[in-house]
């Protein structure tokens, strides 16, 4: 391995300093003279039409500017091409409970709120949906007059290889169901935004978003105005993990209030309405059935969702697809087939959390591949390590994996904890647990559909030996503005914090699609790292001609350009700087990355490939009481594949973050809604919607396997959501080592794990969980033999109907 | 006397006074002018505290709290936001050197006190040894709850110098944080009270 | 932002003063001391006075103070963390001090204080929610509605006594000092509260509370444990205090008094005297702990208006009395 001065230390992220401060600028830190204050009415039913709104009474309050309703913005607006099915404010209909129907901005926020309460709005109550079954058994009245039909958005039915000849090669076949309740990403920031309009026709926009780039999309869209001038500067982010990656309506809504009042106008989210926002983990329903051989391979597999996806499209077409993709990257499948179904409901709108729509599967998986484990006599960890996927290879499904180090991330965590003296050995009521998962680090396929770069860089040196980077890319917290100054640091051998970085404003850095699906460490890291060659190229040829030394013998290091041979002859970085740009002219290079092409040609192999994947495996201890069936987790080993780290500090971080979030979900963290009250959210307070405090945080033991892939800058995969996955399946795993109950339910409460536990006291089946799996009308799947069956990634024309 | 507990339950209060459907703010009654003594007008009235070491007067409505007047008023931003309900931490400040939360607290109820936020955290340029070890160690992800959290840190450190990893945990405890798991943060607060230590060791020694 | 509502600051300068504006304005104004309970309500509209009179400041709600009988006074204004952090009372009262220590999170026990604490507002996830939300379920008999979103056919409110010191100060039989422009006057803490979510106490409007008297610390024992979900923030949603004395004979004494209170269950702390009997002329063991702890459970009938499901909590009744009456052995 070569030897990096910056890349793979653990050092201060560029701007941790700030922060530490309290200097770093979130959006609603901005200020600005003349600004006012907009409050959104927000709908206090689930579902119905909307008649007249009257905003009269709010707009005579003194102190109150203007206001909007759904006519003043009528055009359509959704983060996939596929459903554009949100309005700003509603126009005719309401679909969840907080879909906003009116605005109103004043002198103040108090009296924008006050104003609120004045508005007349009509609205005609409609029969409401709250469930998956409820959906698929209610095709009237329809959510939206779109989708796959009656209430059901989307439908997806893949099949690769032949599974009923899989199941009859087997030794055993087991189907297992489980639901994974849906949950949300809490940032501790609330979304807030603020826009600008100058007399010239431009509009200015910054905000708590991941997606700058498509919020510029949106509001070119909706506004009728042309991008060109329209400015969205994403501010760094209190908090994303998802939850700010589509457009939403109050950032078109203050951009429609700028331009209409000539002023600043902000808002800021209260946590309720947060809660509304949503765009979290779908709820989903999932039965999976498997053929094995004794030794635990898959013969042959069938995967499928019920995704409950709220009231509007979001992500969801993209999480159904997901939901039954990347089951195939972690063990070997020799047949695979997907049947997945989006329902729109009368709920805040589900779209990307961490991990998006993968972990709820990913947990059915490693849930029901414990089982198999126990029904073979297997060792769980031992018969995942016998299985897996090898490195350099197409999936079932034509995904292709490169680096595949989830091998050495079972054999770290089976010996750090201990895993063969504990698994089913330890007293009644402590438990061990392992599962392993993959993630992204970047989807191989841009949310709309085009042949450009999906993150470009942009690098300006200066006379000075000033480097400043400009990317789209935008920091939520992640280390993104560090990891852009580490690479091209590392490139140009100069200190990283003296580089600056400039990111996530669209008038001023290249694009970058966002800061989404772990794409932007190996997507912007990979453009910086081309823009910083060029420019070392460009230096190095001036610096060669001046110390007369061939170009190729240059090294940068230390902040000097000098001759390998004699690092007495050479300069300083600046100088170098100087010697190029009397050569060359001004220097400025860029840099773009595009991913590669994935083998899959049917639709919908654009949900899945990536550049590189990452693995995890995790091993949870946990103590259940048997008296209450109250759940703790002891330590959790984790070994992550990350290829290589750019920084093993916040490597490690993004792992702890994961298990964190992962621990929440896995124990107590859930979006419930009263459905027969109106379909209120249950819970939308930081007090009822359980995240861990420092008293259910445990020790995390964290491993990292370095084997640099080559798609990665430098190597390096992701980390921001893969960790996170196989903590929710370790546990409970652990729960049924601890105390031999299952549940197949997330999270897993104490009222579930008691009352399997008397279940099981009393000789009935110590399982909860679902029992039933409503049929919705799939479609005629799509056909894709696998590779070794003779296919090239593209369907077969019919297939003959199989019952 | 009324019949219950709740205002909400005697028949003229509604009458009297709007519901909450009209607003509260504009709506509001003729003060009531109180024989003996002159009740404060919910119009705006002096306070004087001492924030980050300088003395500050400000004319603020009693219904201001604190951590509206601090970032709305003075322009300390530092100080964040996630709840305003008591529920997660991040508007944590020092009053009288104990952490309290500046969204419930009210601005007025500070007259003569001293408050510290995160912008009176370092000494000039001189960052307090937390700040470096949160910097230096990642505790601070997004860097949101970070203020909340060296506050609530320094005042655990001011009045324990060696503490343990429980005591740091429950101090710790009424402050949330979606990003690091806690980990880091655990970790930045244990090498700061060592570097202390070993700072005030040193300068005892000297 | 979720903001505060206008309102009229009072800060009376003496007790009598305090009381006296109370008595005037009525319904208009309310107490406030920490203002942890008051404030979120009122931001979320469910209590809306027009006038706000602190008295945490007041001189006669401070202090701890041992008298001459060997009793002692706290003040009503000391706040949750003095109350835990205390050493003569964690010496003295250990399960005051540990229900103090159980109070929400850290920076609200800064300010808490124990008078709010024993005056905390019942609490209901219907009822404990913003205006707009509340307003998604057209509001609730506790606040501005007219139906009992719990029990629709139950003409009272059933929101939940949720203080976690309540039901210590009945078990160690504390008195309550109040005061009004009427004078002043003592209630056992047993008395002091009513099962009703709406008028939950059963002093009158005005009367403050000063202070609470605890008995003398002569051979009792006691104990408090409390469920929630996490280990910090959350209310209880099952709190159980016990008191137990023996006789003269060491740990095998039997028992000769008992008190065990149920909390966070119903709409206030309720004394348990079926509980207590279990235990009373047996020395205490795993037998008459069961026997206290059926007792227990049979008593309690929780709702489904807090975390966690109703007959999860109900279960809970048992493992906790358990653990509470366990404490006391040795
Ligand atoms: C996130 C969060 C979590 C919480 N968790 C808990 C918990 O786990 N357990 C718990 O018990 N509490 C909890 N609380 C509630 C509260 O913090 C405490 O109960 C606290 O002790 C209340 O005291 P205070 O002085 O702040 O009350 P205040 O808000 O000042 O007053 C509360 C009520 O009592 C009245 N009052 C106050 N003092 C007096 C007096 N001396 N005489 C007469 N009336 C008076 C007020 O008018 C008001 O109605 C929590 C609060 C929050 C925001
Ligand atoms: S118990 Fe009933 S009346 Fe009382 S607060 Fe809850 S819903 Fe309202
Ligand atoms: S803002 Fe959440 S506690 Fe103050
Ligand atoms: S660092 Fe992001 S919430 Fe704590």
């Amino acid at each position: 391995m070569s030897e990096y001065r910056v890349i793979g230390k653990p050092l201060r992220k560029v701007d941790a300093t700030d922060k530490v401060l309290g200097k770093t600028l979130f959006a609603d830190d901005l200020i600005k003279p003349r600004m006012l204050f907009c409050k959104l009415l927000r709908s206090h039913i689930p579902h119905g039409t909307v008649g007249k709104v009257d905003i009269g009474p709010a707009l005579a309050m003194p102190g109150v500017i203007a206001g909007l309703i759904g006519e003043d913005l009528p055009t359509t607006f959704g983060i996939l091409p596929i459903s554009q099915d949100e309005h700003a404010l509603a126009l005719d209909k309401v679909r969840f409970v907080g879909d906003p129907i009116a605005a109103i901005v004043a002198e103040d926020e108090e009296t924008a709120e006050a104003a609120i309460h004045l508005i007349q709005a009509e609205l005609e109550p409609l029969d409401s949906i709250s469930s998956i079954d409820q959906a698929i058994r209610t095709p009237e009245p329809r959510i939206h007059d779109y989708g796959a039909y009656g209430n059901i958005h989307k439908l997806v039915n893949l099949e690769f290889g032949d599974v009923e000849e899989g199941f009859a090669e087997a030794d055993h076949v087991r189907e297992d169901m489980v639901f994974f309740e849906g949950n949300t990403h809490l940032p501790i920031e609330q979304h807030a935004s603020l826009a600008d309009w100058s007399p010239d026709g431009k509009l200015t926009l910054w905000s708590s978003t991941q997606t700058p780039h498509y919020v510029h999309k949106a509001l070119a869209r909706v506004l009728g105005m042309p991008a060109a001038r329209i400015r969205v500067i994403a501010c760094p982010n209190g908090g994303g993990f998802g939850g700010k990656s589509d457009p939403f309506n109050h950032e078109i809504v203050v951009a429609e209030l700028a331009r209409r009042t000539g002023r600043p106008v902000k808002i800021t989210l209260t946590r309720e309405e947060v809660f509304y926002c949503h765009r979290g983990r779908h709820p989903i329903l999932m039965r999976v059935k498997s053929g094995v051989k004794k030794d635990g391979s898959i013969t042959g597999m069938h995967f499928q969702s019920l995704l409950d996806g709220g009231g509007y499209g979001s992500y969801g077409v993209a999480s159904t697809f997901y939901s039954g993709a990347l089951q195939t990257v972690t063990y070997n499948i020799k047949r695979y087939k997907f049947d997945g179904a989006r329902m729109f409901t009368n709920k805040p709108p589900c779209g990307p959390k961490r991990g998006h729509g993968t972990p709820q599967p990913r947990h059915a998986l490693e849930v029901h591949l414990d089982k198999i484990a126990e029904d073979l006599h297997l060792d769980p960890a031992e018969m995942r390590l016998n299985n897996l996927v090898p490195p350099d290879s197409v999936t079932a499904n034509y995904l292709k994996v490169g680096t595949m180090g989830l091998g050495k991330c079972i054999e770290k965590v089976i010996e750090g904890s201990g895993w063969k003296e504990k698994h089913r050995k330890m007293p009644h009521g402590r438990g061990i647990g392992i599962a392993c998962s993959s993630y992204l680090s970047g989807a191989g396929l841009p949310i709309y559909w085009n042949s450009m770069p999906h993150s470009g860089v942009m690098l300006k040196l200066d006379r000075g030996g000033g480097v400043a980077v400009f990317c789209g890319s935008i920091d939520i917290g992640q280390g993104s503005d560090s990891v852009l100054a580490y690479v091209v640091a590392e490139v140009l051998g100069i200190d990283p914090f003296d580089i600056r970085v400039v990111t996530a404003d669209t008038d001023l850095t290249p694009v970058d699609l966002g800061s989404y699906s772990s794409r932007v460490t190996l997507m912007s890291g990979n453009a910086a790292l081309q823009a910083a060659e060029k420019a070392r190229e460009l230096l190095a040829q001036a610096a060669a001609e001046k110390l007369e030394v061939p170009s190729g013998e240059i090294v940068f290091a230390d902040g000097r350009v000098f001759w390998a041979s004699d690092p007495e002859k050479g300069m300083s970085f600046a100088k170098a700087v100087v010697a190029a740009e009397s050569k060359f002219g001004t220097i400025g290079t860029v840099g773009s990355y595009t991913p590669p092409r994935s083998p899959g040609q049917y639709k919908g192999a654009g949900v899945g490939p990536s550049p590189a994947y990452s693995y995890s495996a995790a091993i949870a201890e946990v103590d259940v009481d048997p008296e209450t069936g109250i759940v703790s987790a002891r330590k959790i080993w984790i070994g992550h594949d990350i290829g290589q780290s750019i920084n093993p500090m916040l490597v490690i971080g993004q792992v702890e973050g994961g298990v964190y979030m992962g621990l929440g979900e896995a124990l107590m963290e859930e979006m419930a809604y009263r459905d027969r009250v109106n379909i209120v959210h249950k819970t939308p307070s930081m007090l009822d919607y359980k995240s861990p405090t420092t008293h259910e945080m445990c020790e995390v033991e964290t491993y990292l396997v370095e084997d640099p892939d080559p798609n990665g800058p430098f190597g390096a995969k992701e980390v921001g959501q893969g960790p996170l996955l196989p903590t929710i399946p370790a546990i409970a795993n652990a729960v049924y080592d601890a105390v031999g109950v299952r549940i197949d339910e997330v999270p897993i409460t104490p009222e579930k794990v008691l009352r399997a536990i008397r279940a099981k006291e009393k000789g009935k089946d110590p399982r909860i969980g679902p029992t039933k799996f409503p049929e919705p009308e799939w479609s005629e799947p799509l056909v894709v033999p696998p590779p070794w069956e003779g296919g090239d990634g593209k369907p077969v024309e019919k297939k003959e109907v199989a019952g | 006397m009324c019949p219950r507990n709740s205002l909400a339950a005697l028949p003229w209060f509604h009458e009297a006074l709007p519901r909450l459907d009209s607003p509260p703010t504009t709506a509001y009654p003729r003060p009531i002018m109180y024989k003996h003594r002159v009740i404060d007008e919910p119009g705006r009235r002096l306070l004087r505290m001492t924030v980050n070491d300088s003395a500050i007067e400000i004319a603020v409505r009693p219904h201001k709290t604190l951590l509206e007047v601090l970032r709305e008023d003075l322009f300390l931003t530092g100080t964040k936001h996630g709840c305003e309900l008591g529920e997660c931490g991040t508007c944590a400040i020092l009053v009288d050197g104990e952490p309290v939360l500046s969204c419930l607290v009210l601005a007025i109820a500070c007259e003569g006190k001293e408050i510290r936020t995160i912008e009176g955290m370092a000494d000039g340029p001189e960052l307090h040894p937390l700040q470096t070890t949160f910097a230096d160690l990642g505790a601070a992800q997004c860097g949101y709850c970070t203020p909340g959290f060296l506050l609530t840190a320094q005042a655990l450190l001011d009045e324990n110098p060696d503490p343990t990893r429980q005591e740091i945990k429950n101090a710790l405890a009424g402050n949330l944080c979606r990003c690091t798991g806690y980990l880091k943060i655990y970790e930045a607060v244990e090498l700061a009270a060592k570097r202390m230590r070993n700072g005030s060791d040193s300068e005892a020694k000297r | 932002m979720l903001r505060l509502p206008n309102f009229h600051y009072h800060v009376p300068e003496s007790l009598a003063e305090a009381v006296r504006i109370k008595k005037d304005l009525g319904p208009l104004a309310m107490f406030v001391a920490g203002g942890t309970d008051l404030y979120p309500k009122m931001k979320r509209r469910q209590q809306e006075p027009h006038h706000v009179v602190q008295i945490g400041h007041l001189e006669e709600l401070q202090g701890v103070r041992r008298l001459d009988d060997g009793s002692c006074r706290i003040g009503a204004g000391i706040t949750l963390t003095t109350l835990a952090g205390d050493t003569t009372l964690k010496r003295d009262y250990p399960a005051l001090a540990e229900a103090a220590h159980l109070v929400a999170s850290p920076q609200l026990r800064n300010v808490g204080t124990l008078g709010g604490n024993l005056c905390l507002d019942t609490r209901c996830n219907y009822y404990d929610q913003t205006y707009e939300w509340r307003k998604g379920i057209s509001f609730c008999l506790k606040k501005d509605g007219d139906t009992c979103w719990v029990a629709r056919s139950s003409p009272k409110c059933l929101a939940v006594t949720s203080t976690d010191t309540a039901p210590v100060a009945i078990a160690l039989a504390a008195e309550i000092e109040l005061v009004s422009t009427r004078g002043d006057r003592t209630v056992p803490a047993g008395d002091f509260y009513s099962n009703d979510g709406i008028r939950y106490l059963t002093k009158d409007p005005d009367e403050l509370v000063t202070g609470i008297r605890l008995p003398p610390p002569n051979g009792w024992r006691s104990s408090y444990v409390k469920l929630r979900r996490r280990g910090t923030f959350d209310f209880p949603v099952l709190g159980i205090a016990a008191w137990i004395r023996r006789g003269d004979g060491g740990t095998d004494a039997p028992v000769e008094e008992a008190r065990i209170v149920l909390g966070a269950v119903f709409s206030e702390p309720v004394l348990a005297p079926e509980a207590a009997d279990a235990l009373i002329g047996r020395p205490l063991s795993t037998e008459t702990i069961s026997d206290a702890a059926d007792a227990m459970y049979k008593l309690a009938k929780p709702m489904d208006n807090t975390d966690f499901l109703l007959s999860w909590r109900k279960e809970m009744v048992k493992p906790y009395t358990k653990k509470a009456l366990e404490k006391l052995i040795g």
